[in-house]
Parts: C-alpha cells; structure tokens; sequence
C-alpha cells in the first residue's frame, strides 16, 4: 500500500519535473570565432559568415541561424543564389553545399539540402578540379565554377547537375593572345564575375592576369584583356562598360568593355612609386560622378605592409581605414532609385565585424547591434544579473550613451527578416571583465547589445600612458589613415584584469576586485573625477597583493566579504575600516605564488591530448562495433594508439586528500546569510568556504541602523572541517520552508517572499564531490548527497535556479543547478537534495567553455570560444531564444531566369503596387 | 564453537586450577571459574604469588591444542579461565626479555618441533622460516580485505582498503590501456582502467592484494567501463576514506577458487585446519577487540613465491569449467563443520580473507595467520544458502567475461 502510494507520488513528480526542466541551447551571443568567409544577399539583406571550423551563421539583428557542416573544414567562400533563400557555402576541402532557409510553422529554419563535389574526366589530377572561384549566376539556375586547373565548370544548381556541354575548357579560351602564347599555363581561375547589364557575359580572370569575356549562350569569348601583372580580384562596374582589375603588386587597371576589339582602353595604377602589397579586391560604385573607389590592400610594403587597411576614395576624400585584425572581405550596401548609391561599406576581419555609414559626413562607424566582439580584451570574468530594476537600467543606459555619442546615428543598415521573438520579460545584464573595464551588456533578448563600460584602470597607478591609445593622426601621413574597430588584443594589463564582481541590483552597488588583491567599491554618485557612470567610492587592497577569488556584497548590511588565495576579510563600507581578517594555511607557499602553476598547466595539456586520443578510440569502437572485419581494422588502430600511450604512459596517482595539501586556504565562496548560527536568535552570518573542504561561519553582530556609523560590527567564528576535504563551492541556508533565502534587499523592494525565520534553518554545502545539508544551528549532518563517489565527475560551477512550471502559472520551485567537469548540467531538488534531470551540455574537453560557465535565476551562459557566449536554458518557462522568418523574395519573379536586377525590381514594385 | 571445550569444563569443577611459571620457578592456585575478575587484578594476582612486585611481566598460557597465547585484556583472560580444562598452565615471562615469536606455537613442544612456529606455512616445505613476529592484538586493525568473494566471478578479486586514521598513502596509480572481450564477432579489445604503478611501502602494496597491471573494473560497486580515467581517478578519491576496487588481477594464478575437486578443497581445508585451530585464541582475541565484524580473516598477503606450488591445484583455469563453473562449492566445509577442530578453521578458497597489518613498523615480513572465528562459520553458512541467488547473479556478470590470456 505504502509503496504504490509512493509510487503514485513518484509519477506527479515526474510529470511536475516535465513541466519545470527543459533543456535548449537557444542563441549564441558575440562574434563568430575565426571566421573565414562573408556572403551578402542584397535581395534577402542578410550576410553570411563562414568560419573556419565549418559554421556559418548570418542575419539581421534578431535574425540569426546557424547551420554546422559535417565536415570539420573551413567554410572558404559563401554566396547566396540572387533573389533566392538558397546560399551555396565552398569548403576548405573542395565540396560545395546548399542550405535553404525553409518557413516552418511561421519560423525559419537553416537546413542543408545538397552537397557536391566537383568530379573532372576521368584520370585527371586533383587540381583540375579544386574550385577556386564561384560564381552564382543572376538566373539563379546556374553556377558557374573557376577551377586550380583554369577551367570554368558549370552546375544547375540547386540540384548540383553538371552540365558539361557549357563548360569552359582553357584550350577553348586559350585561342589567342599572342604575348601568351608559348608561355605557362594560366593557371589557376582567380575572379569570374557577371556583366551587371548583360547576364550572358562573363569575365573570366585568370591568375596570371589574362582576363576572358566570355558569352554563355554563344559559347565563345567575346574579349580577351591581357593584363600582364598577377590577378587578385575582378570587378564590372554598374554600366557593363568597363572592368576593373587589381593586382598583386598593389596596381589597379580599368579596362573598357568593347565590342569585340580586345583592347586596353584605359590603365590606372595606384600612384604610389615604391612596391606595394596585392589589392586584394577592388569596387568601384556607382559609376556616375564621383565614383566610390574601395580596395582592401595594397599598401606599401615597407611602410604600412602590416596594417590591414581598406581604401576608400570618393571625389577628394581619401581614407584608408586601417582594421585592428586581418580583412577578410567586405561588400557595399547600396539604395537609392537605381540602387547604386553606397550607403554602408561592411567590413568582416578577423576579429569583429565594422560597418561605415558613407553616407554620414566623416564616415563614422555604425554600432553593431550582434555579432560584437566580447573579446576585444580578453573576458577574464563573467556575471549576470537577472531582473534589473527599471531606475539602475535607465541609469546605465544614460551613461552608455554619453559613450557612444561617436557612433554614426543611422539605424543598422542589414534588415532583412523578421524577428518574431517576444520582447524580453524582464531585463537582465551581463557584466564581461577584461582590460580592467566591467563592460555591461544588455543580455535581455536574443541580441546581446553593449549599453555601458566602466573602466577602472585610472584609479591605479600604471606604467602605461593613458594617451598611449589615443588616435593621433600623424599629421601629413600618407595614405591618410583612420583607426576603425574596437577589437584591441594589446590592451591589457594583466594586473589590472578582473576576476571577481558583484553588482547590488537594488541599492547600485557594484564590487569588482582584481587580480592584484585590490577590491573596489563604486557607488553612482555626483561624477567628479569618474566619467558619469559608476563612481568609486572605496579601495581596498589585500597585503599581500594575491588574487582575489572570492567576492560579496550585502547592500543592506553594507559589509563586502572578500577571499584570496590565503584568506578572506570582511570590509565595512559604511564605516570604511575593515571588521576582521583571517588568514588561512600561511605556509602554503604554492598559494603565495597564485593559481598559475606552470607546472599543472604542463600536466593540463598532456592531460587534454590524452583525453583527445581516447576519445577518438572510444568513437572509433562506437561506428564499428558491429563489423567484424572494421573491428578487426580498429583494433590495429587501437594497438598503434596505445603504442603511442606506452611512450608516455599517463597515470593517475590515487591518493586521498589530506590536509596539507596546498591551495588549502583558496577561498572558493562567500555568502551572508540571517540565519541560526547560534541558539534561538537569528543574526547575521557570513560564510566561508575554502579549497581544503573546510567552512567558517561567523555570526556578525550589525549595529542599529543609528549607530550604524559609530559602534564596530563584530564577528565571532565557528567551523566546520569537511572530511573529504574537497573545494567547497557553494553555500546556501535554507529557511524554514527548505526555500533558499532571499538576497539582500529583495524582501525590501517586495520581490521575494520574507524567508521563514520560524522552523528550523539549514545549511547547504557543495563541494567539488558532494552535497551536504547540515542543521543549523548545530550543525549536523541531515543528508548527502554525493556525485563523485558515484560517477567520478566533480562539481565546477553550482547557482539556485528557480523554475516556474508551463502549465499553471502559480508553480514554481527553486531548484541547485551544477555544471560538472563532464559538461553536464544537472538540477537537484531543494531541500530534498534529489536528483532531478541532467543533460549533456558542454564537451568536456571544453575547459574554458566549462570555466566560464555562468549560472544565475533566470540566465545560463558559457563561452564557447573565446568570443562567443553560448545562452542554454533548463526551464520550460524563461526562454530566450531565437524567433525568425525571413520571407523568399517572390517566386513568381524567379521563373523568368535570365531577368536583371533592373526589370526585377519594376516587377518587384508592381506587385508591391498592386492588391 | 567454544561450546565443545566449555561444555564439559563447565560441568566440571567450579574452580580453575591455576600453575603458573616463571622462570624456573612454579606456583600453584586457583581461581573460581564463575568470578575470574579483571585482567589487572589478575596480573597483580600473579605477581604478589611470584613475589616479583615490580617485575613487568608478560603472561601466557597454554590453550587446548598446547599453543601458547597472550593473556593481557579482560577478554583473553576470560577466555583463558573459561577454557582451562580445569588446569590452565600460565608461563610468565620479563618484558624486556620476552618472546613474542614464541605465541601462536606450542610452548611444550616448541623445541622438538621448530617448523611448526612458521605455522600456515606449506607444511611440505622444509626450508628454515624465520620466527614469525606477532605483536599484540592491540596493535591490530584492518587494512585490507577481500569481500564478495561468493559473488564475484572467480577471475575478479574485490578488494577493501581500510585507510581511515593512518599515516600511509594509497599508494597506487592508474593508467589506461586495454583488455580483450568476446563478442560474437570475436575477440574485441576494449579500454580498460589498469593498476600501472604501486608505491613501495603504501597501502595497497603492503596488503598484497593488488598488483601493477591488475584491471580495474569497479570501484565501490560502480563499474568503471565507459568512463575516463579522469573520472576513475575522482571516484577512487572521493571513495579513499573506504575504498573498495573490484580488479581482474593480472595474475590469475592466485584467484580464490572454488572448485569441484573436492579432494583438492578440503585437502588445502585440512591443512590449513591445524594451523587454523591453533591459532583459534586469536580469534576469539579479535572479535574482543570489536574489529572482527563477521567475516573470518586470513593473511593473504603471503610472497607470491612461497605459495605458488601451493596454489598451484587450486587454480581452476577457466576453460575447464565447463561443469557449473559458477556454483560456489561450500558443500564440503559445511559438513565438516560437524568436527569442532576443523570447523574451526576456514578455507582461504572461501572465506573472506582479510588482511591484519601491525602498526608497528617492525612487521615488515608479517606474514601470519588468524584463523575462523564463529563468524565466519555463520558467513559461510549464510553463503552457501546464497549461493544460488550468487549463481544466477554470477552467470550474469560472466557474460562477456574476460579471457584470461
């Protein structure tokens, strides 16, 4: 009787737990690591970004997809098919993939629908068929592909059929001119582009610097243009009348187009006398006067040879805007009646995406709403704030702006699709922490837009000059140069880096400490010294300078509680003099020296290639299990592997922990609580815990609020020595509910329940290996609960969640969230320390993806690469995720093939005009 | 299993005869069986009547089978008096001089016959065995044993580590590598956990019972396939304080064996069974002191060397096992249960041996023997009625068994 009831209890808890936990990995937030190739669809007005590990991700702001090749190589050129929703990626190993945008349910979705790979005749050498350029025809039926081997393939696409009649072979083109004939091959198909005003023809550049008009439906050229110098990129102006070229010796020619007579008609070549680096590529828009002239490169070799510049000349502006990382490519935007007037010029480099707004005098930068670079100095540390009150967001947002005031006023340029994402519930704020700036990011919807950055560099004494960075334009350098992008690897002081922060949502508190031991306290008040924004109000500096590992703010009891490697202190901020501090473990000289031991990183990475070679084994025995004679293979595979092992044979030491093991005195957490420590009286408390598994308690007496100023605040100590003696991570009391009690302030501003101060209290300690629920105030052990024991992953990053259920809105729970070294994440019941579900989240040899993993009420974020944040959710009810469609431009227009974009767009408008 | 000696003892004289010596030097006296008294008194007894006051002294006696054992507690005392049979023969010694080898051998033989001081010892070896040093229960506590043994497939070997409240380490070190299994399309080599090093003079060394190159197949009941060694090496950590490893040893020559050659069973049953018995005292010593929880304990942390002839007919190699491999055979020693002597003792093949380590750092070679206790009489007992659940548990576990190559 009694089981079946427990049963029945068991199978709500389930159906409860379905209601309340729910795995997503919604939206990645920042810039995509090493990208490696930019499409544009001004049809569409979406880019595309390929990257090197074979992602590709685009869209407007709100408009996001992502698609992943199987394959694991660089995604090396994106194009979108012209009016089309199909983009067509060509990858580092010479295979070409469709992916559609296909409407499902009034969302969009990125999907793969076809791959191909060039097959040439028979016996021919690999390189007759390595797709060097591609070109999607404006019929959207036709790719035209330029090969290593000079010959042009051409597909129907989408479906990838080959149509070998239409190919262009390098004998049928090689028919003249003299000045080649007898010499090399041409090599290799650098540029094909489509006459804007007649999509019958096509240049065909050559590396070598010959250049083929060529007509597709006569099936012969029309002109050959013999430039003699190496060709890098080829570009037909709006009218079809001329061709420009530009070169690796950083000259550029322009060519008329005419009739049949292959003939140069006009020749410019960048008018610098010494040797110049390749243009890269070249525009030239709109061909009226005066014409827009960008070119990426070519600059001088000796001079400026390492700056990563684009030129752009219009009339007699000249600026050469010089990138904080490689350039990768970039295309113009363009409108007006013809839609050839440039208004934004879009620049991918390496590190960040910049768009120019050309239509503002000064040509200022247009602020990026997504794809920002979080990384422009190193994220040292991350922390997420849920539901900020409105009177803080509005603050630091006026602040942001006064920051922002150089940005170009024009609204992004990219617009394409519709974000059908509702607008966020609540607004929440994640704080980046890296050159000694605390950047604040609005981390609300599925955009993670920058609002404010608090520098605290100036409040220290450092070698650097602050003037150091400024943007001085040597006056009369030539080209004149202009620093565009914020990305800035050089800027960083590793004393003034980050590590800990804490922000008091109520009362504006914000606490950040460094790794040189200093702990700040800034308060928004009257800007004297500071920029408006947040304002210094207290320093304190740890002696000896260590890091500082731990950090909390009690905004109501004005204490901050800090740890480092040897100890912790409490700070009285409202006193400004500091109530204790207590040094832990002194002899441990390997704490003295900081968590940066050369010697584990060493064992780290032979630890990770290790983990590399398993994992391939336990892969390779996943596929081949069932095949006798690849299982036969593998176990040779397997044998050759462990010979390798057997070099360096990897062991683990088993030995129990004991309590002179260094890093002993780490403190790992921090926490106030009001709570039992001691009889009947509840009193304020701050909690300790340390790397050796041990945690002091201290009862701190507060004085009335009206001798606040003047009586000291005391503490007195307890401890509790954990016998495993693992790293403490975390500790939460639990009320007389089992409920986890409220943050400072929050029961003030009546946002959370008044905690139960009646039943009895209890204290919950994670380590790295268990969960232990002690009673308070006694402190003895209620229950465990204990992971690694179990299945032999430690605890790395623990919050309280709370979980709201979809089904009745009255429902909800706050629940343990932790991240294990494994990279699951798993929720524990509150205080019943009951397993509830985990999921598989991070890969575990992501160790930083791990370490930066961010937990908080409402919000979970990790890093996936060193600029991207990726936003996961457990909770079926607070869903930040990505809503989007992105309509096909008419299908009707799409029938007629070979339409160009003039007639197109009387159409377009026709149909616009009509019912 | 007292019971045989108490019995008649107790329907005997209320009186215990009581001749002791020291020296060379006898005295005579009684004490009443009923109301022994404490051990203190009882040494202050026998110092008043040697008339040696300030002499330190240490005491044994003379038990059923002629061996000599400690009286220094309540416990043994009590069993002393309880089983003298009505004499019970007392030799003091002085402290300083005194022979803790002399324990666990037969004081009145002692001379006659040496080789019987190396008492489990093969009895058919001839070679000169060191005195074997035992020091005082006290200074006893486990350090290791092996459980489950009626569970687990005879290939594995599961394996206690006691480090609570000592100073020595672990002492190990795992590694990858990989071990062969069946499968239906033949041999398929799978990672495995391997031992890869042991510490000299740690734990795990000293019990004997794991050995370099030994496969780890779980730890505390949790298997270990699938997982890192990263994980492996957490979990073994988290378990340290009470660390239990189920290993496939790599020396698959020392497996308990239960086998259905009888005559090689109780054939090792009897021979261990004098020795066994004459160090029944100690037994009783053990469960006195509270450490001896049920199973019955046996040193097996003998030098491989010195057993391997031995053991040698005790091996089952596995492919011989075709007649019920997987039933445990405990038929024979539960028949013999009937004979006190030997019911007294317990075959290492089934029994939970148990490892007992000195604390003292002179006991390196400690190579002795305890034998069974009453309780692992009830073990085997309860044993044998598991031992069908243990089958089907076992034809389980043996499926895609590992090879022994």
């Amino acid at each position: 009787m009694k089981r079946f009831r427990r049963h029945g209890h068991e199978s709500q808890r389930d159906r409860l737990k379905q209601e309340l936990f729910q795995f997503n990995k919604t939206v990645e937030h920042g810039f995509p690591h090493q990208p490696s190739a930019l499409g544009y669809s001004p049809s569409l007005q979406l880019l595309a970004i390929g990257s090197r590990s074979g992602a590709i991700k685009f869209g407007a702001p709100g408009v996001e997809f992502m698609g992943l090749h199987d394959e694991s190589a660089a995604v090396t050129q994106v194009h979108f098919l012209p009016h089309q929703v199909e983009l067509v990626t060509l990858l580092d190993d010479n295979s070409l993939h469709m992916w559609t945008l296909q409407a499902h349910k009034g969302l969009s979705e990125l999907l793969e629908i076809g791959r191909f790979t060039l097959t040439g005749p028979p016996r021919a050498l690999p390189h007759v068929t390595r797709v060097t350029a591609v070109l999607p025809h404006s019929s959207g039926e036709l790719l035209l592909l330029g090969t290593e081997g000079g010959h042009v393939f051409i597909v129907e696409v989408p479906g990838f059929r080959e149509l070998e009649e239409r190919n262009i072979s390098l004998d049928q083109v090689q028919s003249v001119p003299e000045d080649y004939i007898g010499r090399r091959s041409l090599e290799h198909v650098e540029a094909l582009q489509e006459n804007p005003v007649d999509s019958n023809q096509v240049v065909i550049g050559y590396d070598r610097g010959l250049m083929v008009v060529w007509d597709l439906e006569k099936h012969c050229a029309v002109q050959h243009i013999p430039a003699t110098q190496q060709l890098e990129s080829v570009w037909w102006t709006e009218d079809g009348s001329y061709i420009l070229s530009s070169h690796s010796d950083g000259s550029y020619c322009r060519w008329m187009v005419g009739n049949s007579d292959p003939t140069t008609e006009d020749e410019e070549k960048s008018d610098i006398p010494y040797p110049c680096k390749a243009i890269m590529k070249i525009m030239q828009l709109p061909t009226e006067e005066p014409p827009f002239l960008l070119f990426s490169g070519g600059m001088p070799r000796a001079s400026y040879g390492d700056r990563h510049c684009i030129t752009v000349i219009h009339s007699k502006t000249h600026v050469a805007l010089d990138f904080t990382s490689r350039i990768i490519d970039f295309f113009v935007i363009t409108e007006g009646p013809q839609n050839t007037d440039p208004s934004a010029l879009v620049v991918l480099v390496e590190e960040e995406l910049v768009v120019i707004d050309l239509q503002t005098e000064g040509w200022p930068v247009i602020q990026t709403p997504y794809l920002v670079p979080l990384h422009s100095s190193a994220i040292t540390c991350s922390h997420h704030v849920s539901s900020i009150p409105f009177k803080l967001w509005e603050r630091i947002s006026a602040a942001g702006d006064l920051q922002h005031t150089h940005y170009s006023k024009k609204p992004w340029p990219i617009t394409g699709g519709q974000s059908q994402a509702a607008d966020p519930p609540q607004r929440d704020l994640l704080l980046t922490h890296e050159d000694g700036t605390v950047r604040f990011w609005d981390a609300s919807g599925v955009c993670l837009y920058p609002l404010y950055k608090l520098s605290t560099a100036i409040a220290f004494d450092t070698d650097a000059d602050p003037n150091d960075n400024m943007n001085q334009s040597s006056e009369g350098e030539w080209p004149p140069f202009r620093k565009v992008g914020c990305f800035d690897p050089y800027s960083d002081d590793p004393r003034l880096g980050i590590q800990k922060i804490h922000l008091c949502k109520y009362s504006g508190y914000l606490i950040v400490a460094g790794t040189a031991g200093q702990t700040r306290l800034d308060v928004r008040e009257e800007p004297v010294l500071f920029p408006p924004g947040f304002q210094p109000f207290a320093l304190v500096q740890c002696q000896p300078p260590a890091v500082v590992t731990a950090l909390n703010l009690h905004s109501e009891w004005k204490l901050v509680a800090f740890g480092t490697s040897h100890g912790f202190g409490l700070f009285d901020y409202h006193q400004k003099n500091s109530v204790f501090v207590c040094t832990l473990n002194p002899s441990d000289q390997l704490a003295m020296e900081g968590p940066l031991s050369r010697v584990k990183s060493i064992k780290k990475s032979l630890r990770q290639s290790f983990r590399r070679i398993r994992r391939s084994r336990v892969s390779l025995r996943k596929h081949h299990v069932n095949n006798a004679a690849k299982l036969q293979e593998a176990n040779a595979r397997l044998e050759a592997e462990l010979a390798e092992m057997e070099l360096a044979p990897v062991q683990r030491k088993i030995e129990a922990r004991s309590s002179d093991d260094s890093f002993t005195g780490l403190v790992r957490t921090l926490y106030f609580a009001d709570t039992f420590l001691s009889d009947s009286h509840n009193t304020p408390s701050l909690w300790a815990g340390t790397n050796g598994g041990g945690v002091f308690a201290y009862m701190l007496r507060i004085p009335p609020v009206e001798h606040r100023a003047e009586e000291p605040v005391t503490a007195q100590p307890k401890e509790i020595q954990l016998m495993h003696r693992a790293p403490v991570l975390g500790i939460v009391v639990l009320d007389g509910h089992g409920t986890p009690l409220p943050e400072p302030l929050e029961v003030a501003h009546d946002l959370a329940r008044s905690p139960d101060m009646h039943g009895s209290h209890h204290v919950l300690v994670v380590s790295e290996e268990q969960f232990k629920i002690f009673t308070l105030p006694k402190v003895s052990a209620k229950m465990k609960l204990k992971l690694t024991a179990v299945d032999g992953s430690r605890v790395r990053k623990v919050g309280v969640a709370s979980f709201g259920s979809n089904r009745t809105e009255e429902y909800s729970e706050s629940d343990l969230i932790f991240l294990t070294n494994q990279g699951d994440v798993h929720v524990v019941s509150l205080p019943s320390l009951k397993m509830q579900v985990h999921y598989p989240c991070i890969r575990k040899e992501d160790v930083s993806g791990i370490a930066s993993c961010v937990f908080t009420k409402h919000g979970q974020f990790y890093l996936i690469s060193p600029s991207e944040f990726e936003r996961f959710s457990l909770s079926t009810r607070s869903l930040v995720e990505l809503r989007c469609l992105v309509e096909a431009p008419l299908r009707r227009v799409m029938e007629h093939a070979l339409l160009n974009d003039e007639v197109l767009q009387e159409i377009q408008k026709s149909l616009e005009g009509g019912p | 299993m007292n019971k045989p000696h108490r019995a008649p003892s107790s329907r005997a004289l209320s009186a215990v005869e009581v001749k002791s010596k020291f020296g060379a030097e006898f005295r005579r006296f009684s004490l009443d069986r009923s109301k022994p008294g404490r051990f203190d008194e009882f040494y202050g007894l026998l110092q008043h009547v040697h008339r040696i006051p300030n002499v330190e002294v240490v005491v044994g006696y003379a038990d059923v089978h002629g061996d000599l054992l400690p009286i220094n507690n309540d416990d043994n005392y009590h069993l002393a008096i309880a089983t003298a049979t009505p004499l019970l023969r007392l030799f003091l010694q002085r402290k300083e001089d005194s022979d803790y080898s002399a324990f666990g051998s037969d004081p009145l033989n002692r001379k006659k016959n040496p080789v019987l001081s190396a008492v489990l010892l093969r009895p058919d070896s001839h070679r000169k065995k060191p005195p074997v040093v035992i020091s005082l229960p006290r200074d006893f506590r486990p350090v290791s044993s092996i459980i489950d043994v009626d569970i687990l497939p005879e290939s594995h070997r599961r394996v206690r580590l006691y480090k609570h409240g000592q100073e020595k380490p672990l002492g190990f070190y795992i590694r990858d590598g990989s071990s062969v299994r069946v499968t239906a399309q033949g041999l398929e080599k799978v990672p495995g956990i391997f031992i890869s090093r042991m510490v000299p003079g740690g734990l795990a060394e000293s019990t004997g019972l794991l050995a370099v190159n030994d496969e780890v197949l779980e730890v505390n009941g949790i298997e270990v396939g699938g997982k890192s060694l990263d994980q492996v090496t957490d979990m073994m950590i988290a378990n340290s304080h009470n660390l239990i490893i189920t290993v496939k040893p790599a020396n698959q020559r020392n497996n308990v064996v239960r086998s259905r050659e009888a005559g090689a069973a109780s054939g090792s049953s009897g021979r261990s069974s004098d020795s066994g018995a004459s160090f029944y005292g100690y037994g009783g010593g053990y469960s006195s002191l509270g450490v001896n929880s049920g199973p019955a304990h046996i040193i097996q942390n003998f030098p491989v060397g010195e057993l391997e002839s031995d053991e040698e007919e005790d091996v089952v190699i596995e492919a011989g096992a075709e007649q019920e491999p997987n039933v445990p055979r405990y038929e024979p020693h539960l028949n013999l249960r009937r004979d006190p002597v030997t019911s007294a003792t317990s075959d290492p093949a089934i029994s939970h041996p148990s490892a007992w380590a000195i604390s003292s750092p002179a006991t390196s070679n400690g190579t002795l023997t305890s034998s069974a206790s009453l309780g692992s009489l009830t073990t085997a007992a309860a044993n044998g009625s598991s031992s069908h659940r243990a089958r089907e548990r076992r034809s389980l576990e043996e499926d895609g068994t590992v090879i022994t190559l």
